[in-house]
């Protein structure tokens, strides 16, 4: 970590995007992380993310629960509101701030104990009921916080410096297939290229968008008998795909050679193309991307890239039948029935 | 021994299986007496089962208006359940009755001399109801009770018969085959048992304007009316049907005439630590939102009750208490999470509780807890019990004023942070103790802040400084101190004789309390009162206890939790007060409060004397 904080000057340099914002307008705090912890990286993608999609950065509610992970909310977007609420029940508190507003951007940052521990079940419940949202999962495999003790998500026979896991695995984004989420993908925070794209169309998705990036604890887990270190997963990593995501509605004409590009549309308009790295990978069949993570799991492989996507997706208030004004903006015109339907109602229980 | 002679005051005790369709029968009976202007105070005593196990429906009918249980015993019991039925028979007050079912003859069963039989042959009488198949039959048995009850009680028959076409409208075939059984019940008493029972409902002009409701349906109602628009909840006895009476009424009122869409969020959560997760999530952002839990889910929710109090996040949660600790006895009745919910949390915590001491006060309470909670920044419970919760209650009608606004507390606008008013999230700008908040995305580059459960300043930055840790919690207790001018003032009532005696209590148990005073005056024993509506105490509470010599503490739960409340947070001597504990899970009665006192009283009389 640094101690010495940046001045809040705008380098002339910096180049505005659409809306005159710089990179230092999405910054927050200054990390107190290890120097070298992939959370920072992924905060920086985030930036980077909210920078190119001209994001508000007001108009982004971060949420999480506690650990190394759940700190990182006060470290980007800074005009921006953050929860940093309980262990494992970030995903509960969420989805009541999307009940209460259903227009801002919620972005959900949680680590692997947060999720795939203690709050398993808020974070299955909250992807199964299509929460518009963007969840990423700092995963490393590991409790920083606490020194190093094994996540639910270490491999079965990974080692730390003093241990070896005899437990098996929670696979996060397995389960967020089997739970219905519509987005769901993984990324590795040592690869900016692949992640800043897909946080750009988990963040463009309209429902429930689960993001599982590996993310070496450079403290306690990047040792080499780990599935965790940036050198495991450099040298394991299997990208079914590379993103590009566009913004907009116009179409893309450009010819691409068939079989290796596919182009999707999403609810919000926006276009993804996606590389294809491995011919036989269908992004928008969710049975075909289980299967398949299995088989390369057991293949001693981590599958990156965007694994799946409902390109119409639905959210948790379509499902609630919610007005389209926030709840939060009604007033006692909307809310308040009055005293003349009340006196009416007396009668019926007399 | 003469049989019991009593017009308009006496008690009616249903003996049923549950599941065996009893309870609309019984409603209904308790419904036409109250459409005969006489007062009812019914009772439903239910085991923690679906089907098979006993059940009890109590009818207190009472001309002088007493709405709380008068005692254990009933002056008539119909005996529909062979499993307890010396236990029933047992509960009968001498020279009273027994209705059962005379298909078979009595041989084997408990019997008293001092009881009055009134058999009505139930089943055969069943078998002749045209047209039905065992389980119509089964059920319909009810409603030959019900017409045989209301001959016996001169009961006026066309009033049951509207009640009913009322229930079942545009059900003809049902209505029919009701009206069928009830004078089927109602001809055999007249020809058999003309003379035999001297209780009777004599028309009156006791009931005015009062209405017959449930607390829970109450408090859902209120919730709509204080401006509920997220409901989060986890189904648990007794609560769950409040959550489900605010979608009933969601569903009445609060869907848009013109897009058909709906002004409101309820989500069944799939526990309670996610239901009061969303609540508070929902209040962060702005929105009033709720949950309805009972003990167990206040034990789950512990976590989350330290992080809204800390982090200053409105939420308002609805306690309707059951018998505990653990499973205990989920359909009983009790006040036995006082304690637990006013000290919610690990650390130093306190929190804002409201005892509504029936359904009307529970609908009021229920809207102005969202005012209360978002005024102070602060979780507010709504301390109710199963007794009020999931009985009806004879209350006034419930009312509204028009011109009431909501009170959304301090929240800073997008125009003030743009006109440069000063925003430090946890500041005491106005020396109440209550802070500014912001809402999300209110301005582009103002008023942005992180809310987290981990100690920061008053600016709202992370900090373990000991310092800025010391303001916010001697903060939090001066904020509870505002509190204590915001919520509900106690009752105070005053004996017509002076007297060096009080009485507290407060929730469920005021219709008992209010006949066990009357009883205790009439033998001339004076106790001034203080009906307790909230906590924090206020100065009132501190001067009844300090201005009488002996206080006793009415409250039902093994502990004596609210006077040990008042001992703590109001430094008063342990030795003014008297406990009377109720604990058993049936709703305080009368007779026991009254007796309680006139002993404890003789007692020290004595004490006195000597």
């Amino acid at each position: 970590m640094t101690y010495i904080a940046k001045p809040k000057l705008h380098h002339p340099g910096l180049k505005p995007n659409k809306l005159g914002f710089t990179h230092r307008d999405y910054e927050g705090s200054i990390s107190t992380l290890c120097a070298g912890c992939g959370h920072d990286s992924i905060s920086a993608a985030l930036i980077q993310a909210a920078y190119e999609l001209d994001l508000e950065p007001y108009r982004v509610a971060k949420m999480s629960g506690i650990g190394c992970s759940s700190k990182t909310p006060d470290y980007f977007l800074g005009n921006a509101h953050g929860f940093n609420s309980v262990h494992g029940r970030m995903p509960s508190v969420l989805t009541g701030a999307n009940l209460a507003n259903r227009d801002l951007i919620y972005l959900g940052v949680s680590g692997d104990g947060d999720s795939a521990s203690i709050g398993l079940g808020q974070f299955a419940h909250c992807v199964r009921r299509g929460v518009n949202m963007v969840y990423i999962c700092e995963n490393n495999g590991v409790y920083g916080l606490t020194k190093g003790q094994f996540s639910a998500t270490a491999d079965k026979g990974s080692r730390s410096k003093t241990a070896v896991n005899s437990d098996n695995p929670i696979d996060l984004v397995s389960l967020a297939l089997v739970l219905g989420a519509t987005f769901v993908a993984r990324s590795f925070s040592g690869d900016k290229k692949q992640l800043v794209p897909l946080l750009k169309a988990a963040i463009a998705h309209q429902g429930s968008a689960v993001l599982d990036v590996i993310s070496p604890c450079v403290q306690f887990n990047n040792n080499p008998q780990s599935t965790k270190s940036y050198d495991f997963v450099r040298e394991h990593n299997e990208a079914v795909n590379r993103l590009d995501f566009i913004e907009g509605r116009s179409p893309i004409t450009a010819d691409y050679e068939p079989g290796t590009v596919q182009v999707v549309q999403q609810h919000d308009g926006s276009f993804l193309k996606l590389s294809k790295l491995h011919a036989d990978y269908d992004p928008t069949d969710r049975a075909g991307a289980m299967a398949y993570l299995q088989a390369r799991h057991a293949a001693g492989e981590v599958v990156t890239g965007l694994l799946y996507l409902e390109e119409q997706a639905d959210d948790l208030h379509a499902g609630l039948n919610t007005t389209a004004t926030p709840l939060n903006k009604l007033t006692e015109r909307e809310l308040c029935p009055g005293s003349a339907k009340l006196a009416a109602l007396n009668d019926e229980y007399r | 021994m003469q049989p019991i002679s009593a017009v308009n005051d006496f008690v009616v005790k249903f003996a049923n299986v549950n599941g065996s369709g009893s309870a609309s029968a019984n409603e209904l009976f308790a419904r036409a007496i109250l459409r005969m202007g006489v007062p009812v105070c019914s009772r439903n005593i239910f085991p923690s089962n679906i089907q098979g196990l006993p059940t009890w429906y109590e009818v207190r009918v009472s001309g002088e208006g007493w709405l709380g249980r008068r005692g254990e015993t009933a002056d008539l019991v119909v005996a529909m359940n062979p499993q307890t039925w010396n236990k029933d028979v047992d509960s009968i007050e001498a020279g009273g009755y027994l209705l059962y079912d005379s298909t078979k003859p009595l041989t084997t069963q408990k019997l008293r001399p001092d009881v009055n039989l009134l058999g009505v042959p139930l089943t055969s009488l069943s078998n002749q109801i045209e047209g039905t198949i065992p389980r119509e039959r089964q059920l319909l048995k009810n409603v030959i009770t019900l017409g045989a009850a209301a001959q016996l009680l001169s009961m006026h028959l066309e009033i049951i018969e509207a009640l009913i076409a009322d229930q079942f409208k545009g059900k003809d075939k049902l209505i029919k085959l009701n009206y069928r059984a009830m004078q089927l019940g109602y001809d055999y008493a007249a020809a058999n048992l003309a003379g035999k029972c001297r209780l009777k409902v004599e028309k009156a002009d006791k009931v005015g304007d009062r209405i017959f409701i449930q607390g829970n349906d109450a408090a859902g109602l209120g919730a709509v009316y204080g401006g509920a628009t997220v409901c989060a909840w986890y189904p648990i006895t007794p609560s769950t049907s409040l959550a489900e009476a605010f979608t009933a009424h969601c569903k009445t009122f609060r869907v848009d005439p013109v897009t058909k869409k709906n002004n409101f969020a309820i989500v069944q959560a799939e526990d309670e630590i996610a239901a009061i997760g969303m609540v508070i999530g929902a209040n962060w952002n702005g929105a009033r939102g709720f949950t309805a839990t009972s003990g167990p889910g206040i034990s789950l929710m512990q976590e989350f009750f330290g992080l809204a109090y800390f982090a200053e996040v409105p939420a308002v949660v609805f306690d309707i208490q059951r018998g505990g600790p653990s499973t205990g006895m989920p359909t009983r009745t009790q006040q036995s999470d006082i304690l637990l919910a006013a000290y919610a949390s690990h650390g130093d915590t306190k929190h804002v509780l409201l005892f509504p001491e029936d359904p009307r006060e529970a609908f009021e309470f229920a809207a102005e807890a969202f005012d209360l909670a978002e005024r102070l920044q602060t979780p507010v419970f709504v301390m109710m019990d199963l007794d009020i919760g999931m009985n009806d209650w004879l209350c006034k009608p419930l009312t509204w004023d028009d011109s009431r606004k909501y009170d959304r507390g301090k929240i800073v606008t997008a125009e003030e942070l743009e006109a440069g008013k000063f925003f430090g999230r946890y500041t005491d700008v106005d020396g109440d103790a209550i802070p500014y908040r912001t809402l999300p995305a209110t301005h582009p580059s103002k008023g942005a802040y992180f809310t987290r459960g981990s100690s920061r300043n008053a600016m709202a930055k992370y900090s373990e400084e000991g310092a800025d840790y010391v303001y916010n919690m001697q903060r939090l207790l001066r904020k509870l101190e505002t509190a204590k001018g915001l919520v509900p003032a106690p009752v105070r009532r005053d004996a017509k004789e002076k007297t060096r005696y009080g009485a507290i209590y407060f929730g469920s148990t005021t219709p008992a309390m209010d006949e066990a005073l009357a009883v205790l005056e009439k033998h001339g024993i004076h106790l001034n009162t203080l009906r307790l509506r909230a906590f924090p105490f206020g100065e009132e509470v501190v001067d009844f206890v300090q201005a009488h010599d002996q206080v006793f503490v009415v409250e039902q739960n093994r502990d004596a939790q609210m006077q040990k409340l008042m001992v703590n947070e109001c430094a008063l001597d342990p030795a003014r007060f008297i406990s009377i504990l109720h604990y058993d899970g049936t709703p305080i009665t009368a007779r026991f409060i009254t007796q309680a006192i006139a002993e404890r009283m003789k007692v020290t009389h004595k004490e006195a004397a000597e």
